[in-house]
Protein backbone atom coordinates (compact mmCIF):
# COMPACT_ATOMS: atom_id res chain seq x y z
CA UNK A 1 0.00 0.00 0.00
CA UNK A 2 3.02 2.44 0.49
CA UNK A 3 4.51 0.96 -2.48
CA UNK A 4 4.79 4.88 -4.05
CA UNK A 5 6.82 5.96 -0.88
CA UNK A 6 9.03 3.05 -1.09
CA UNK A 7 9.25 3.26 -5.20
CA UNK A 8 10.47 7.26 -4.17
CA UNK A 9 13.55 5.86 -2.05
CA UNK A 10 14.38 3.27 -4.23
CA UNK A 11 15.05 6.03 -7.39
CA UNK A 12 16.74 8.52 -4.44
CA UNK A 13 19.32 5.69 -3.55
CA UNK A 14 19.42 4.47 -6.71
CA UNK A 15 20.57 7.65 -8.13
CA UNK A 16 23.08 8.67 -5.31
CA UNK A 17 24.56 5.35 -6.05
CA UNK A 18 25.61 6.33 -9.58
CA UNK A 19 29.71 7.04 -9.12
CA UNK A 20 29.77 10.92 -10.16
CA UNK A 21 32.94 9.95 -12.90
CA UNK A 22 30.01 8.67 -14.80
CA UNK A 23 29.21 11.20 -16.98
CA UNK A 24 25.03 11.42 -18.21
CA UNK A 25 24.84 8.14 -16.60
CA UNK A 26 22.03 5.98 -17.51
CA UNK A 27 20.88 3.20 -14.87
CA UNK A 28 18.98 -0.17 -16.42
CA UNK A 29 18.28 -2.45 -14.10
CA UNK A 30 18.05 -2.32 -10.62
CA UNK A 31 17.95 -4.99 -8.87
CA UNK A 32 15.83 -5.78 -5.38
CA UNK A 33 15.51 -7.96 -2.88
CA UNK A 34 12.37 -8.61 -1.54
CA UNK A 35 11.36 -11.11 1.49
CA UNK A 36 7.62 -12.73 1.37
CA UNK A 37 7.44 -11.04 4.75
CA UNK A 38 7.81 -7.58 3.68
CA UNK A 39 4.04 -5.76 2.44
CA UNK A 40 5.08 -5.17 -0.99
CA UNK A 41 3.00 -6.02 -4.27
CA UNK A 42 5.59 -6.39 -6.98
CA UNK A 43 3.41 -5.74 -9.52
CA UNK A 44 2.68 -1.79 -7.68
CA UNK A 45 6.44 -1.32 -6.74
CA UNK A 46 6.90 -1.46 -10.53
CA UNK A 47 4.37 0.28 -11.49
CA UNK A 48 5.08 3.65 -9.05
CA UNK A 49 8.35 3.27 -10.13
CA UNK A 50 7.66 3.93 -13.19
CA UNK A 51 6.29 6.78 -12.57
CA UNK A 52 8.12 8.41 -10.03
CA UNK A 53 11.43 7.15 -12.35
CA UNK A 54 10.07 9.90 -15.30
CA UNK A 55 12.72 11.93 -16.27
CA UNK A 56 15.74 11.02 -13.97
CA UNK A 57 18.52 8.57 -14.90
CA UNK A 58 16.29 5.85 -14.15
CA UNK A 59 13.57 6.29 -16.31
CA UNK A 60 12.95 3.37 -18.39
CA UNK A 61 14.82 1.11 -16.25
CA UNK A 62 13.81 -2.49 -14.81
CA UNK A 63 13.41 -3.16 -11.51
CA UNK A 64 14.77 -6.51 -11.43
CA UNK A 65 12.88 -8.34 -8.08
CA UNK A 66 14.36 -11.35 -6.31
CA UNK A 67 11.77 -12.68 -3.84
CA UNK A 68 13.02 -13.71 -0.53
CA UNK A 69 11.46 -16.89 1.19
CA UNK A 70 11.16 -16.72 4.71
CA UNK A 71 13.56 -18.83 6.61
CA UNK A 72 13.11 -19.73 10.27
CA UNK A 73 15.65 -20.81 13.02
CA UNK A 74 14.18 -22.28 16.49
CA UNK A 75 16.43 -21.33 19.57
CA UNK A 76 15.83 -24.19 21.16
CA UNK A 77 16.73 -27.15 19.07
CA UNK A 78 18.60 -25.22 16.39
CA UNK A 79 16.48 -26.32 13.26
CA UNK A 80 16.21 -24.41 10.55
CA UNK A 81 13.70 -24.71 7.66
CA UNK A 82 11.98 -23.04 5.11
CA UNK A 83 7.77 -21.61 6.07
CA UNK A 84 5.59 -21.69 3.13
CA UNK A 85 2.38 -20.57 5.88
CA UNK A 86 2.42 -18.40 8.79
CA UNK A 87 3.12 -21.32 11.30
CA UNK A 88 5.99 -19.88 13.51
CA UNK A 89 5.97 -23.12 15.79
CA UNK A 90 9.34 -25.54 15.69
CA UNK A 91 8.65 -28.48 13.31
CA UNK A 92 10.62 -30.66 15.32
CA UNK A 93 10.28 -29.88 19.62
CA UNK A 94 7.24 -27.75 18.64
CA UNK A 95 9.22 -24.82 20.78
CA UNK A 96 7.73 -21.34 20.04
CA UNK A 97 10.75 -19.72 19.79
CA UNK A 98 11.83 -18.89 16.68
CA UNK A 99 13.65 -16.33 15.36
CA UNK A 100 13.60 -14.87 11.53
CA UNK A 101 16.48 -15.03 9.50
CA UNK A 102 15.13 -14.27 6.03
CA UNK A 103 11.79 -13.32 4.58
CA UNK A 104 12.20 -9.45 5.81
CA UNK A 105 14.43 -7.86 3.36
CA UNK A 106 13.52 -4.76 1.26
CA UNK A 107 16.79 -3.93 -0.15
CA UNK A 108 19.07 -2.80 -3.03
CA UNK A 109 21.38 -4.78 -3.73
CA UNK A 110 23.09 -2.79 -7.10
CA UNK A 111 22.58 -0.97 -10.21
CA UNK A 112 23.55 -1.47 -13.60
CA UNK A 113 24.63 1.77 -15.54
CA UNK A 114 25.15 2.51 -18.66
CA UNK A 115 27.29 5.76 -19.71
CA UNK A 116 25.90 7.63 -22.56
CA UNK B 1 28.57 -2.02 -15.54
CA UNK B 2 26.83 -2.74 -12.24
CA UNK B 3 27.24 -0.89 -9.25
CA UNK B 4 26.83 -2.55 -5.84
CA UNK B 5 24.63 -0.94 -3.44
CA UNK B 6 23.43 -3.24 -0.78
CA UNK B 7 21.68 -0.50 1.04
CA UNK B 8 18.37 -1.54 2.88
CA UNK B 9 15.59 0.53 1.73
CA UNK B 10 14.20 1.61 4.47
CA UNK B 11 17.45 3.07 6.19
CA UNK B 12 16.37 6.81 6.67
CA UNK B 13 13.11 5.60 8.03
CA UNK B 14 15.38 3.18 10.52
CA UNK B 15 18.16 5.47 11.27
CA UNK B 16 15.04 8.21 12.20
CA UNK B 17 13.84 5.44 13.93
CA UNK B 18 16.68 4.73 16.45
CA UNK B 19 17.32 8.80 16.81
CA UNK B 20 13.44 8.82 18.45
CA UNK B 21 14.30 5.75 20.38
CA UNK B 22 17.62 6.91 21.50
CA UNK B 23 15.67 10.80 22.88
CA UNK B 24 12.52 8.93 24.14
CA UNK B 25 14.78 6.93 26.47
CA UNK B 26 16.32 9.47 27.36
CA UNK B 27 13.68 11.12 28.52
CA UNK B 28 12.62 7.78 30.02
CA UNK B 29 9.41 7.64 28.21
CA UNK B 30 7.43 4.25 27.15
CA UNK B 31 6.35 4.34 23.73
CA UNK B 32 3.66 2.05 22.95
CA UNK B 33 2.52 1.69 18.82
CA UNK B 34 -1.29 1.00 18.92
CA UNK B 35 -1.93 -0.82 15.64
CA UNK B 36 -5.12 -2.05 14.33
CA UNK B 37 -7.62 -2.64 11.51
CA UNK B 38 -9.92 0.46 10.60
CA UNK B 39 -13.49 0.17 13.24
CA UNK B 40 -11.70 -2.41 15.86
CA UNK B 41 -12.70 0.12 18.79
CA UNK B 42 -8.72 1.16 19.34
CA UNK B 43 -9.46 4.78 20.28
CA UNK B 44 -12.69 3.61 22.57
CA UNK B 45 -9.61 1.28 23.79
CA UNK B 46 -7.34 3.87 24.32
CA UNK B 47 -9.86 6.37 25.69
CA UNK B 48 -10.11 4.11 28.43
CA UNK B 49 -6.82 3.14 29.22
CA UNK B 50 -6.35 6.73 29.65
CA UNK B 51 -8.86 6.68 32.14
CA UNK B 52 -7.51 3.99 34.37
CA UNK B 53 -3.69 5.24 34.09
CA UNK B 54 -4.03 8.82 34.84
CA UNK B 55 -3.08 10.88 36.68
CA UNK B 56 -0.45 7.76 38.11
CA UNK B 57 0.85 8.17 34.61
CA UNK B 58 1.69 11.27 32.84
CA UNK B 59 0.62 10.24 29.14
CA UNK B 60 0.27 11.82 25.61
CA UNK B 61 -0.88 10.43 22.37
CA UNK B 62 -0.14 11.07 19.07
CA UNK B 63 -3.19 10.05 16.68
CA UNK B 64 -2.36 8.82 13.06
CA UNK B 65 -5.03 9.05 10.42
CA UNK B 66 -5.59 9.89 6.85
CA UNK B 67 -8.12 12.57 7.32
CA UNK B 68 -9.72 14.20 9.94
CA UNK B 69 -8.88 14.88 13.48
CA UNK B 70 -12.07 12.84 15.34
CA UNK B 71 -9.77 10.45 17.02
CA UNK B 72 -7.42 13.44 18.20
CA UNK B 73 -10.73 15.49 19.18
CA UNK B 74 -12.22 12.35 21.33
CA UNK B 75 -8.78 11.56 23.44
CA UNK B 76 -8.14 15.28 24.50
CA UNK B 77 -11.22 14.93 25.95
CA UNK B 78 -9.62 12.89 28.27
CA UNK B 79 -7.14 16.03 29.34
CA UNK B 80 -4.09 14.66 27.87
CA UNK B 81 -1.89 16.66 24.93
CA UNK B 82 -2.82 15.04 21.66
CA UNK B 83 -0.86 15.56 18.52
CA UNK B 84 -2.90 15.34 15.84
CA UNK B 85 -0.78 13.78 12.09
CA UNK B 86 -2.94 13.52 9.24
CA UNK B 87 -1.07 11.50 6.67
CA UNK B 88 -2.45 13.13 3.62
CA UNK B 89 -0.03 16.17 3.84
CA UNK B 90 2.49 12.89 3.11
CA UNK B 91 0.34 11.49 0.38
CA UNK B 92 -2.54 10.02 1.84
CA UNK B 93 0.42 7.19 3.38
CA UNK B 94 -0.97 4.39 4.88
CA UNK B 95 0.76 4.24 8.16
CA UNK B 96 3.54 6.76 10.54
CA UNK B 97 6.98 6.73 9.73
CA UNK B 98 9.55 7.80 12.12
CA UNK B 99 10.12 11.19 10.32
CA UNK B 100 6.62 11.83 11.47
CA UNK B 101 6.76 10.89 15.30
CA UNK B 102 9.50 12.86 15.44
CA UNK B 103 8.00 16.42 14.09
CA UNK B 104 4.75 15.41 16.64
CA UNK B 105 7.09 15.30 19.50
CA UNK B 106 8.58 17.97 19.18
CA UNK B 107 5.25 19.70 19.84
CA UNK B 108 4.88 17.56 23.06
CA UNK B 109 6.61 18.76 26.64
CA UNK B 110 8.56 15.24 27.16
CA UNK B 111 9.78 16.35 30.51
CA UNK B 112 6.42 15.99 31.27
CA UNK B 113 5.08 12.58 30.68
CA UNK B 114 6.07 9.03 30.99
CA UNK B 115 3.99 7.17 28.24
CA UNK B 116 3.67 7.99 24.69
CA UNK B 117 0.80 6.13 23.04
CA UNK B 118 0.65 6.39 19.41
CA UNK B 119 -2.62 5.55 17.35
CA UNK B 120 -1.49 3.90 14.20
CA UNK B 121 -2.86 4.27 11.05
CA UNK B 122 -5.84 1.56 10.86
CA UNK B 123 -4.47 -0.59 8.97
CA UNK B 124 -2.65 -4.11 9.70
CA UNK B 125 -0.61 -4.10 6.79
CA UNK B 126 1.90 -1.39 6.50
CA UNK B 127 2.53 -0.01 9.90
CA UNK B 128 4.12 -3.41 10.71
CA UNK B 129 6.68 -2.44 8.40
CA UNK B 130 8.00 0.60 9.86
CA UNK B 131 9.80 1.48 12.94
CA UNK B 132 8.92 4.49 14.70
CA UNK B 133 11.26 4.29 17.77
CA UNK B 134 8.73 2.32 19.92
CA UNK B 135 9.41 0.34 22.79
CA UNK B 136 6.29 -2.00 22.53
CA UNK B 137 3.95 -2.76 19.78
CA UNK B 138 -0.20 -3.79 20.37
CA UNK B 139 -2.61 -4.95 17.66
CA UNK B 140 -6.11 -4.49 18.71
CA UNK B 141 -8.01 -6.76 16.79
CA UNK B 142 -12.27 -7.11 17.48
CA UNK B 143 -14.63 -10.32 17.51
CA UNK B 144 -16.66 -8.89 14.31
CA UNK B 145 -13.49 -8.93 12.26
CA UNK B 146 -12.55 -12.45 11.14
CA UNK B 147 -11.08 -15.15 13.05
CA UNK B 148 -8.68 -15.78 10.54
CA UNK B 149 -6.82 -12.30 10.81
CA UNK B 150 -4.05 -13.64 12.08
CA UNK B 151 -3.01 -15.61 9.09
CA UNK B 152 -3.93 -13.13 6.50
CA UNK B 153 -1.94 -10.18 8.64
CA UNK B 154 1.27 -12.64 9.76
CA UNK B 155 3.32 -9.49 9.77
CA UNK B 156 1.43 -7.82 12.67
CA UNK B 157 0.49 -10.37 14.31
CA UNK B 158 4.56 -11.39 14.81
CA UNK B 159 6.12 -7.96 15.22
CA UNK B 160 3.17 -7.06 17.88
CA UNK B 161 4.20 -7.85 21.99
CA UNK B 162 0.85 -7.87 22.81
CA UNK B 163 -2.78 -8.46 21.41
CA UNK B 164 -6.20 -6.55 22.68
CA UNK B 165 -9.02 -8.72 21.48
CA UNK B 166 -12.33 -6.34 21.71
CA UNK B 167 -15.94 -6.35 21.54
CA UNK B 168 -16.02 -9.46 23.55
CA UNK B 169 -19.58 -8.45 25.14
CA UNK B 170 -21.17 -9.10 21.64
CA UNK B 171 -19.74 -12.71 21.77
CA UNK B 172 -23.25 -13.89 22.48
CA UNK B 173 -24.62 -11.97 19.20
CA UNK B 174 -22.24 -13.57 17.22
CA UNK B 175 -21.06 -16.77 14.91
CA UNK B 176 -17.42 -16.21 16.07
CA UNK B 177 -15.16 -19.33 17.54
CA UNK B 178 -12.72 -17.07 19.94
CA UNK B 179 -10.67 -20.51 20.79
CA UNK B 180 -10.27 -20.42 16.77
CA UNK B 181 -8.89 -16.82 17.16
CA UNK B 182 -6.49 -17.48 20.11
CA UNK B 183 -5.31 -20.63 18.35
CA UNK B 184 -3.99 -18.53 15.20
CA UNK B 185 -2.56 -15.83 16.71
CA UNK B 186 -0.32 -18.46 19.16
CA UNK B 187 0.89 -19.99 15.96
CA UNK B 188 1.92 -16.97 14.47
CA UNK B 189 3.44 -15.52 17.87
CA UNK B 190 3.80 -18.24 20.39
CA UNK B 191 3.31 -16.88 23.90
CA UNK B 192 2.26 -13.40 23.32
CA UNK B 193 -0.32 -12.28 25.92
CA UNK B 194 -3.91 -11.74 24.93
CA UNK B 195 -5.80 -9.27 26.62
CA UNK B 196 -9.66 -9.90 26.09
CA UNK B 197 -11.92 -6.72 27.03
CA UNK B 198 -14.92 -4.59 26.08
CA UNK B 199 -14.07 -1.08 25.67
CA UNK B 200 -17.74 0.10 25.64
CA UNK B 201 -18.41 -2.04 28.88
CA UNK B 202 -15.45 -1.30 30.54
CA UNK B 203 -14.75 -5.04 31.06
CA UNK B 204 -11.60 -7.13 31.23
CA UNK B 205 -8.97 -4.15 31.56
CA UNK B 206 -7.27 -5.32 34.70
CA UNK B 207 -4.66 -7.60 33.26
CA UNK B 208 -3.78 -5.16 30.51
CA UNK B 209 -3.37 -1.83 32.23
CA UNK B 210 -1.23 -4.00 34.91
CA UNK B 211 0.93 -5.19 31.79
CA UNK B 212 0.59 -2.00 30.52
CA UNK B 213 1.98 -0.05 33.77
CA UNK B 214 4.82 -2.54 34.69
CA UNK B 215 6.28 -1.72 30.81
CA UNK B 216 6.10 2.02 31.66
CA UNK B 217 8.13 1.23 35.01
CA UNK B 218 10.83 -0.77 34.01
CA UNK B 219 11.35 1.70 31.37
CA UNK B 220 12.21 4.35 34.07
CA UNK B 221 14.66 2.08 36.08
CA UNK B 222 16.38 1.34 32.83
CA UNK B 223 18.62 4.87 33.47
Amino acid sequence: MHEMGIAMEIVEIAISSIPDNIKNACVERVNLKVGKLSAIVPESLRFCFDIVSKDTPLAGAKLNIENIPVVVRCRECDLKWTIDSPVFKCKKCKSGLIDIISGRELDITSIEVVEE
Amino acid sequence: MEIKVVRRVLDVNEKMAQQNRSLFTEKEIFVLNVMSSPGSGKTTMLERTLSYVLPEIRSAVIAGDICTSNDADRLARTGVPVEQVNTDEFGGDCHLAAHVIEKAASNIDLDDIDLLIVENVGNLVCPAEFDIGEDARVVVLSVTEGEDKPLKYPLMFRECNAAILNKIDLLPYLEYNKNSTLKNIQQINPGMPVFEISATKNTGFDPWIEWLKNKVKSKQKKL
